[in-house]
């Protein structure tokens, strides 16, 4: 049987969801304990989560 | 102080029913559900496409005609010679077009050189096989482009000449603006490229940003235009970053490509080591501006599409459940895509300036080199 390509395109947004759902979630977490840092973090948590996105597209695509 | 806010609201409110007027596109009722389908499938990929006119709505009216609304743009082709006429010769790719001897007609917004009868021949797999002369016409997107780059020199020359005039004190738009070109400054590019260089980068930083936010902010509009959302723009954009990245790259630059371990390693052990680390690095020199391109274009692209479906809701349902649904789901989605169009011109801001950080980065003392934090991205 083979596998539509749409299926391996929905794993992969899980795969990459699941990604930024991690990296919000740790970001929350790390600005909880050190508000002073606050836009530290968010700038890595933007460029993390936007490599990851990057991904998730590229899956889509090929999907 | 109340009408005001109420007024903003419904500003807003206007705004972001605007990609309702997109859907006047008439659906036959005769073609029955899968044929609105197709047809909502097909509006959506010609709306994520350049065209060769600027219509704003199209609607058939009561005589059966299809009537468009717009203007033509001027169509530039050079084949054997420098070919000029105006894209309403094509009446929306109905019509062929004859200019200096030779026949065009619009296929999928492309032109292609057919005969008289405008017949265009097509492979197995069904791609035109006709000539495609060199396209350098005012499409849509180089209109945008243009109104956008007019629009940006406008707003911030005369800000510039408030400045000047009240020593400092921002006026009007620059009351609005100092604080994101301020944000820029101080948290993209000085803690990415370093207190010592940043000023030779904030020319090009605060343009990319301006002029990507202002046409992601273009593209919600109702003038359906989808510029950022265009690979080839992109890909411009990504490649000035590339340009620029290696064009001003520093000797560390280099090295860091081709000789990565410097003098803490004997040459024969490096050899080994370099077999795999140098090709990589020398991918990831494209892979960075490739990244960029890609992330800005599926970006844009896939919030118009989620837009266009959404709106293409009220026609496959056809009773009063589509309306509302379609209504308030695209105006959660427009909320977003306001958040999405500042954030990927944003992102696209930050990893230009990461990456010209990496250019023009020096180490001072070889041995108290210390690794950046965001090295291989």
């Amino acid at each position: 049987m083979e596998i539509p390509s749409v299926i391996g395109a929905g794993l992969a947004v899980i795969g990459a969801g699941i990604g930024i759902g991690m990296i919000g979630g740790r970001a929350m977490e790390a600005i909880a304990r050190q508000p002073e840092a606050y836009g530290k973090i968010q700038t890595a948590m933007l460029i993390a989560a936007a490599l990851i996105e990057g991904i998730g597209f590229a899956a889509i695509f090929a999907g | 102080m109340r009408t005001t806010l109420v007024s903003k609201l419904l500003a807003v409110f206007l705004l972001c029913l605007g990609p309702v007027l997109f859907a006047k596109e008439s659906t036959d009722e005769a073609q029955g559900p899968e044929g609105t389908k197709a047809e909502i499938k097909e509006y959506i990929e010609h709306h994520l496409q350049d065209s060769h006119d600027f219509s704003i709505a199209s609607y058939t009216n009561e005589a059966g005609e299809k009537v468009h609304l717009g203007f033509p743009l001027p169509v530039i082709l050079w084949d054997d010679g420098l070919k000029v006429f105006s894209s309403s010769k094509f009446h929306h790719g109905e019509t062929v077009a004859q200019a200096g001897g030779n026949h065009y007609r619009l296929y999928h917004s492309k032109i292609y050189r057919t005969d008289a009868e405008g017949t265009i021949e097509y492979d197995e797999a069904h791609h035109p096989t006709n000539v495609k002369p060199l396209d350098l016409s005012i499409t849509k997107n180089v209109v945008m482009m243009l109104v956008t780059g007019l629009l940006l020199f406008w707003i911030f020359t005369g800000m510039a000449k408030n400045y000047a005039r009240t020593g400092g004190i921002p006026k009007g738009a620059g009351k609005f603006f100092e604080p994101i070109v301020l944000y820029i400054r101080d948290d993209i590019a000085r803690p990415n490229i370093g207190e010592k260089k940043y000023k030779r980068y904030m020319p090009m930083l605060l343009t990319v940003f301006f002029f990507i936010w202002f046409l992601n902010m273009f593209g919600l509009t109702p003038l359906g235009v989808n510029v950022t959302g265009n690979i080839a723009v992109t890909t411009a954009l990504a490649l000035i970053v590339f340009l620029i990245t290696n064009l001003t790259g520093t000797r560390d630059y280099w090295m860091h490509i081709f000789d990565p371990l410097g003098s803490a390693m004997p040459w024969y052990g490096k050899l080994v080591i370099y077999i795999i680390l140098v090709p990589i690095e020398i991918l990831g020199m494209f892979i960075k501006p490739f990244a960029l391109l890609i992330r800005l274009y599926a970006n844009m692209t896939a919030g118009h599409v989620v837009m266009m479906s959404l709106i293409g809701l009220i026609f496959i349902f056809k009773s009063w459940v589509g309306g509302p649904l379609s209504f308030g789901l695209s105006f959660a989605i427009s909320l977003i895509e306001f958040f999405v169009a500042l954030l990927q011109a944003y992102i696209f801001t930050m990893l230009s300036a990461l990456y010209f950080g990496f250019a023009s980065e020096e180490h001072e003392h070889e041995h108290e080199h210390e690794e950046p934090v965001l090295e291989h991205l």
